[in-house]
Formats: structure tokens, sequence, C-alpha cells
């Protein structure tokens, strides 16, 4: 099991022109722990959406990596995206899973994951193709060159520690941070 | 281009074309049969097939980060299904244009499909989105085209409603 910020900390170095694209709640927290960024697009409300909107963005971009970090409650109520995934096979797009089995933002309630769930299995049967689990820090390395280089659609099921971290609060305002991600993302012409 | 001569479906595919929409999500629908048909052989358009309506905003909100323009493709029960994930559009100012084949309001054989319809445009107007309604085929080129006009100039959110009678006569069979 692993501390979720130090994992996100890893994945996210030397991050180049990688686009993240977070979930409501923690996970938008542990990316903004790392720092702010203009290619960090964090989602404020639409729980379920997030790895959609990594979707829409891959397509549109298959010429840049993309890469989803979110917790198990946005994936669990957004099961269905992921055959939706499976069926559009973007080979640009990573979804990166910290599941903690709670819902640490509302309370730490359990999820469906800490029954036994497996979002790992959803993937592979969704036809992600390639799915990794992952509860050692060590291999955080290993994860991040997938999210650069790997033939997506990858599905990293990172298992974590629940536990309550400080909260670190980007930018709220929707307009602000599309702006500025598509200024730092535009196509040169 | 008049296209005034060609089947619905297929002046609304040249209107997404004039609009340079390259996104088009839907849940498969008898209604929207044909436009899907031609979305899906558009090798400029990226046809998303979906679980779930609710999937659509999201899709949409991702096109626009990347550059592309959405357009999302239901029946009118799929609204219901949006309201909350509609939310990502009105946050960020995404442009986004819905069309709508209504159920549940002209000689609908399914009555289960009428209190959905019969809310479908109030709960549209309620997340935020412009609606127009289509009754007649000759006018469909002319409001998909000021939708896409007020979607894409302003940001906006603009719903096409397509009624029941107009769609129902074209489909041929009930889905």
């Amino acid at each position: 099991m692993m501390d979720r910020r130090q994992f996100v900390a890893r994945l996210l170095a030397d991050r180049g022109e990688l686009m993240v694209v977070t979930g409501i709640g923690s996970s938008t927290y542990d990316v903004a722990a790392c720092g702010d960024h203009a290619l960090n697009f964090y989602l404020w409300s639409a729980m379920g959406s997030t790895a959609m909107v990594g979707l829409g963005l891959a397509l549109a971009r298959p010429d840049r990596r993309v890469a989803v970090i979110t917790g198990d409650g946005d994936v669990l109520m957004g099961m269905g995206s992921l055959a939706t995934i499976g069926v559009k096979q973007p080979g640009n797009l990573a979804v990166v899973v910290l599941d903690n089995r709670h819902y640490s933002a509302s309370g730490m309630q359990p999820s469906h994951t800490a029954a036994g769930i497996d979002l790992g299995g959803a993937a592979q049967a969704c036809r992600f193709a390639r799915v990794e689990q992952v509860s050692e820090l060590e291999r955080a390395a290993e994860m991040r060159s997938l999210l650069h280089i790997g033939q997506g659609p990858i599905f990293i099921h990172a298992r974590v520690e629940a536990d309550d971290q400080p909260r670190i609060i980007p930018s709220r305002d929707g307009y602000a941070i599309k702006h500025r991600f598509m200024q730092a993302s535009a196509k040169q012409s | 281009m008049s296209t005034q001569g060609d089947p619905w479906p297929d002046r609304i595919h040249a209107v997404f074309k004039r609009n340079r929409i390259n996104q088009v999500g839907y849940v498969p629908d008898a209604g929207h049969a044909r436009l899907i048909a031609l979305c899906q052989a558009d090798n400029e358009i990226t046809d998303v097939a979906l679980t779930s309506e609710a999937e659509g905003a999201g899709l949409a909100l991702g096109a626009a980060l990347g550059g592309q323009r959405a357009a999302l493709l239901m029946q009118s029960s799929g609204v219901g299904n949006c309201i909350n994930t509609f939310s990502l559009l009105r946050n960020c100012g995404i442009p986004c244009v819905v069309l709508v084949t209504m159920r549940g309001e002209f000689a609908d054989f399914n009555p289960w499909q009428v209190p959905m319809g019969s809310i479908t445009e109030p709960t549209l107007k309620l997340c935020g989105f412009l609606t127009y309604r289509v009754e007649r085929e000759e006018d469909v080129e002319e409001t998909v085209a000021a939708g896409c006009t007020m979607a894409f100039n302003g940001n906006l959110q603009v719903a096409i409603l397509l009624a029941q009678r107009m769609v129902e006569r074209n489909k041929g069979h009930h889905g």
C-alpha cells in the first residue's frame, strides 16, 4: 500500500507535455500538491466524468499524451465509460485510479472496492490494452514511463492508503483553468 | 450549397461539416440512426458511442480542451441522464450542441416515455441551455445552423428538440 501523494509526485516527475485531468476530490488535491501546472485540468463537478474528459481530450489530441488521475469513487460512478474507452482504443490515454477503497473527501465511508470489487478486472474486461496493479512506490517510475510511452488505453490500478491528507486546493474557476490549459497546449500553426 | 432536397439528417450532417464539428457522441437511437451512420462514415468526424448520455458532457469538455467542437445526439429520455454532468459545460463555458429526438409527445406507443418527454425542454432550460424546437423538416437546417452559431460563437449550450411528429414520419418503425 502506498502513500498517495508520494506516488502521484513520482508519476508526475519530469512530466514534460503530459496533459493531466483530475477527478473531483482527493485526486485533484494530490495533483495540486505536486505544484500547479497549466496542463492540469481539475474537475470540480460531475463525479464519474473524469475518464470521459480524458477520452474527449485524447481523441482531439492524438499527438499528445493524456493521463486521467482519479479515485475509486469516480471510476465506480462512471464504469460505463471504461467500456466506451475500450471501444475507441485511444493509444495515448492512461487512466490512473488511486484506490483507497473509501470516499475520503466526504467522510471516509467505504466504497465498493472495499468489498472486493476489482476495478483493474473491469478495465481488463473493457479491453484496456494494458492493466497494471501497483502497491509499491518502487514501481512508480515504471508507471510514470507508461504514461509517456506505453501503448494505451492504459489502466493503472494504484492501491493507496486510506488516510486524510491536507487539502491542497487549486483554482475552482473553470473558465480560467480552461483558457490556461488551451493556451498552454495550442497547436503551433 | 443548398441541401434542402436531402433527407433532414443529411442536412444536419452538412451543418456539422460547415461548423467544423469533429466529435459526435451518441447513444444509439432509431430517430438519429441516419445521422449517426453519416457521422460514422465521415473521416473528419470522430463518432463516440456512449453507454449513457451522461458521458457526453465530459466528452464535449475534453474535446474543447483539445481544440475540437462537439455535438451530442440523444433521445429526450437521455436528457434526464445528463443533468449533473451538464454542469461541466456551464462551469467551464464549453460550447455544445445537443440534438434531441423527442419521445412521449405525439402518438408514442410507449406511455412510460411521457414523464421525461414532457419535462425535457424545461429541464434543458434549467440546465442553462438555449432551446429550439423543430416541428417541420424544412426548418431543420436553418435551426441547427442557428444553434451552432449561438453555441460556437458564444461558448453556449444549445439544444435542438426534434419533434416526435417530424421524426416518426421519417423513421418508419418504433424504437
